[in-house]
């Protein structure tokens, strides 16, 4: 039995501690917003927050997450209004759009380590993250929009 | 002539084979009936919860999975594999009938109840140098708030002759440091508490002192780093190969939390030190452990922050690389670096490899042991974890990835790498 905390509520699994956590948030969970692509943690598709850092979990063993606290991309915000969210929009990132959920859950947590990120940060952080049609330089944009945001955001919250 | 010198041979011989004999030999602990446990007090029990959590008994005492103190866990020696004493209440499978005298004895001396004597896997010389007080506590903890589990301990698994007992006794003649605990005048009392509570309870030397061919402590190198279940217990002292020095609040950051972000953090059977043991004590135990071994490792103050080997190592991640030809730098930009780039400022979480401890040991395993399965939400930083790349990456990649790490560490290449990856992911794992 897997116990853990998925978007701030706490959830049971009945599943071998084998099991791959990209399966048990799927499958059993039904939460689909995290992708299946490569399965042995190269492509970044399955990126999802574990104790807030951005974790592959297609190679990640639910019984390795235990009592963990886990936000996929259905929880990152409340409204999908998560500034990164409202950049991607903007900057109209995604084009297949396989990729997206994994590319945002890396790049918050780049933002939570980087808030104003380089290219080099960028590059580095995000390079296991891959996207077939090719969207980097939107992805990119999108991620300096972002930090832009959140800054401008913390600005506001101090002169309140 | 010839005749007397014979004789006179055998009989030195047997005189010291009895006299051997009148050593080893320890008379049976007359059993006390169950129920006749003396009282305890709340303040003892209280105690002795603590202290045997910071001995962490209950790792080596439970199976994995198991009920806590049951015993039988399986540990794997070169002399065969033995398993742990049941230590819970049970009157016929555990300590029910022990004494508190019984149970002193054992802790000191390592001889059991009935007068055999016990393998030296159960640390009794570290025991040995804890006060009466503290043991007494353990004890009243075990017997007042353990519950009872009734399961036989099987048998061990060491060849004859090492599986006669009293032989043992010859062991602790030879190899047992049996001297109490000394205070040390001229130091400080955190230090000194340190010290106590490093060579007794955490027994801590049982994996960071090397060994000798038949399992002795080597103790003109305490402390120097050994081999234990698969794992490198890396050296505490002025030995360390570890970029940046270990400092007293390095120490403290990494018993505290699981992890110094200059360094490292405590994976495979250290895990459970940190996070099941010692855990349990004050902060002021774990301020004056780390007072203590951040004397042995040099008593350094340099702010790590500041070593130009962090800069250097923050400046090399940004070196173009030739992705094309380089697997070891492909395979790490793909698989390691949205986790492992750091930025100048170190943050928790996000370490910087080519300062870590794991890559600049002399032997691969623990950077292979960590690459193969990962960190798991009890071990490193609690509720953090890293994923598993056991049935991801071949041995061929590890290499690659190993052998990049180590190039850009500024080290040499670890020989025979391809081999030993193969060695350390067929190794049986023994982590709970």
């Amino acid at each position: 039995m897997a116990r853990f905390i998925l978007n701030s509520r706490p959830v049971v699994a009945d599943v071998d501690g084998d099991t791959p956590l990209l399966w048990v948030i799927r499958d059993e969970l039904n939460l689909t917003g995290t992708k299946f692509g490569c399965g042995i943690g190269a492509c970044g598709a399955c990126t999802v927050h574990v104790g807030g850092r951005a974790t592959r979990s297609c190679i990640t063993p639910v019984s390795a997450v235990e009592g963990a606290a886990i936000t996929t991309i259905e929880g990152l915000s409340e409204q999908g209004d998560h500034p990164l969210q409202v950049a991607w929009q903007t900057h109209q990132v995604p084009q297949c759009g396989y990729c997206q959920s994994g590319q945002i859950m890396q790049a918050a947590a780049l933002l939570s380590d980087f808030p104003d990120p380089s290219d080099a940060d960028i590059d580095a952080v995000m390079s296991g993250n891959v996207c077939r049609c090719m969207t980097y330089v939107r992805i990119r944009a999108a991620i300096h929009e972002a930090a832009a945001a959140m800054k401008q955001e913390v600005k506001n919250e101090q002169a309140v | 002539m010839h005749k007397r010198i014979i004789y006179s041979v055998f009989g030195v011989a047997a005189a010291g084979v009895v006299l051997f004999g009148v050593y080893a030999w320890h008379p049976e602990i007359v059993p006390f009936a169950p129920g006749a446990k003396p009282p305890f007090s709340q303040a003892d029990i209280a105690h002795g919860k603590i202290m045997a959590a910071a001995g962490y008994c209950s790792t080596c005492h439970t199976t994995p999975g198991g009920l806590e103190y049951g015993g039988n866990y399986q540990m794997n020696t070169p002399f065969g594999v033995i398993y742990s004493s049941n230590i819970t209440p049970d009157p016929d499978t555990g300590i029910g009938r022990w004494s508190e005298e019984a149970f002193i004895r054992a802790m000191r001396t390592g001889v059991s109840r009935d007068g055999h004597h016990l393998l030296p896997a159960f640390p009794f010389e570290h025991f040995n140098k804890m006060t009466d007080d503290d043991i007494k506590a353990i004890y009243a903890y075990l017997m007042s708030s353990v519950p009872a589990v009734n399961q036989q301990k099987k048998e061990n698994e060491i060849a004859f002759p090492l599986n006669l007992r009293f032989l043992q006794a010859g062991w602790k003649l030879l190899f047992a440091n049996t001297t109490p605990f000394e205070k040390h005048g001229d130091k400080s009392d955190e230090w000194n508490r340190g010290a106590y509570l490093a060579q007794g309870i955490a027994h801590c030397g049982a994996c960071h002192t090397p060994r000798n061919a038949l399992g002795g402590e080597k103790y003109s190198q305490m402390y120097e780093g050994a081999l234990i279940d698969g794992w490198i217990a890396p050296s505490l002292t002025r030995s360390s190969t570890s970029p940046l020095h270990w400092r007293a609040q390095d120490f403290y950051e990494y018993l505290r939390t699981g992890n110094s972000p200059y360094h490292g953090g405590a994976a495979g059977p250290m895990a459970p030190v940190v996070h099941h043991g010692l855990a349990a004590l004050p902060d002021a135990d774990l301020k004056a452990l780390s007072v203590y071994f951040g004397e042995l490792a040099g008593s350094n103050s340099d702010d790590p922050a500041a070593a130009p080997k962090l800069q250097a190592a923050v400046d090399e991640q940004h070196k173009i690389k030739d992705l094309r030809i380089d697997n070891g730098a492909r395979l790490y930009t793909s698989t390691c670096s949205a986790c492992h780039y750091s930025g100048s400022q170190q943050v928790k979480g996000r370490p910087l490899l080519a300062l870590g401890s794991a890559t600049h040991l002399e032997d691969p395993s623990n950077l292979i042991n960590v690459i193969l399965d990962g960190f798991r939400s009890d071990q490193g930083i609690s509720g953090v974890v890293m994923p598993q790349f056991r049935d991801a990456l071949s041995d061929d990649d590890i290499t690659a990835i190993a052998t990049y790490l180590r190039q850009t560490a500024g080290e040499q290449p670890w020989p025979n790498l391809l081999q030993k990856v193969g060695e350390i992911r067929r190794q049986p794992r023994f982590e709970q």
